[in-house]
């Protein structure tokens, strides 16, 4: 793998990561980091509609008219997503109920979105399909962060497996109620950007 | 049955506020809430384009894609379940809708066009739209509720984001940690008002 291939797939995990500095795709961050499980179900959705997306417009590139290109990938996307809805509907429909409209709301994510206009318009397949890799990881690695310690911290649980033991179940962990809510994720996905910017100053902002 | 469509708007307005409970339409919030005229605008394109796609969408999941939708046709269509076309649908509903009302401001509202610029075409993509859609068909509106709902999520929003952008206008006086400033700060100020909104999520309408 050439430098330049390897810079397009590894660029995206911290230095240039789709949450932290790109600022895409955060409403499904948010609302489907309360669960592991569900979380990594979703990351595999995404990666899947990114890298197929991203491989068929890279691949009709030229072909797309620019006045109507966003109509183009916007189908595109919608199919892919139908599809992939299908599959969790018949396969996980346990998980597919609890994931409920953010499967759907994949299509209006703004990573699949922002990288098909900004990557795969441009370049070759290959690349693209690394740019996908490299950006769904990117989003993965926050997902994932998140939902590990939502889960931990507002139920004591990895997983679904039990490891605090809870107040209410005789054992000694309180659990932390704001954890599981909502401004929880928000709390948490704050401190990994401040995190990340303490670790790669270059992207602190000014003002 | 005013009271009903009462408790769903204050029910779409605070308790289940779209941005703050939901996540929704999360980027657009995030990156145009820097100065509250824009927010303003932003919010008020996002309720106009709300209050018309969701009742739209509800007409066209109720008379063509549910299971048995289109048996208006003949009964030899009664068999046809189209509800796999949905997103389709939906989101060439927004995208068309968005189209429509950018050509008819730009006609007959030319300021408030030029004030909301680029904003305009971009709702097309912000989630909030298409997640009002898709919980509509998901809790089974019917038509009224639909109406009620979609202008009761449009305000929601509106409201958060101005709320948001207020915040944020004041904190060009604060002292912030250098690796918070920007998009990090944005994030923790979002989850305190999300905070200050759970003060609703008690009430039983």
């Amino acid at each position: 793998m050439s430098a330049k291939n390897r810079e397009v797939l590894l660029d995206p995990l911290f230095n240039n990561n789709p949450i932290a500095l790109q600022v895409l795709g955060i409403c499904s961050a948010l609302a489907v980091t309360t669960k592991l499980e569900i979380t990594i179900v979703m990351c595999l959705a995404v990666t899947a509609v990114l890298v197929g997306s991203n491989l068929s417009i890279s691949l009709m590139r030229n072909k797309i008219p620019p006045s109507i290109r966003i109509i183009v990938q916007l189908t595109v996307i919608a199919s892919l997503v139908i599809v992939t809805d299908q599959i969790l509907k018949a396969y996980l429909f346990e998980i597919s109920k609890q994931l409920s409209v953010f499967v759907g709301l994949i299509i209006t994510n703004c990573i699949v979105m922002g990288r098909a206009e900004a990557y795969a318009m441009q370049n070759g397949p290959y690349s693209s399909i690394l740019d996908a890799l490299g950006n769904a990881a990117g989003y993965s690695v926050i997902l994932l962060g998140t939902a590990f310690l939502r889960e931990l911290l507002g139920s004591g649980k990895l997983f679904g497996f039990e490891v605090m033991s809870l107040v209410t179940e005789g054992g000694w962990y309180n659990p932390n109620g704001l954890m599981v809510l909502s401004p929880g994720a928000f709390f948490i996905i704050g401190f990994f950007i401040w995190a990340i910017r303490i670790w790669k100053p270059e992207q602190i902002e000014e003002s | 049955m005013v009271e009903e469509y009462l408790s769903l708007a204050v029910k779409a307005i605070f308790v289940e506020n779209m941005a703050l409970t939901f996540f929704l339409g999360m980027c657009s919030f995030l990156a145009c809430s820097k100065k509250v005229e824009t927010a303003l605008g932003l919010g008020m394109a996002v309720t106009f384009v709300l209050t018309v796609t969701v009742p739209v969408n509800n007409l066209l999941y109720n008379y063509l894609l549910k299971d048995g939708a289109l048996a208006w046709l003949g009964p030899d269509f009664a068999r046809y379940d189209l509800s796999f076309l949905g997103f389709l649908t939906y989101i060439g509903t927004i995208a068309a809708m968005v189209q429509i009302v950018e050509m008819t401001l730009d006609r007959f509202a030319p300021a408030l066009y030029s004030a909301l610029g680029v904003f305009l075409p971009l709702i097309a993509v912000n989630c909030a739209i298409l997640g009002a859609s898709l919980w509509m068909v998901e809790r089974d509106y019917s038509f009224g509720e639909s109406v009620v709902f979609g202008i009761g999520s449009g305000i929601g929003w509106l409201l958060a984001i101005v709320a948001l952008a207020s915040i944020r206008e004041r904190m060009r006086y604060s002292n912030v940690p250098p690796g918070l400033r920007g998009l990090g700060i944005t994030f923790i100020l979002t989850g305190l008002i999300g905070i200050g909104f759970m003060a609703f999520s008690g009430i039983q309408l």
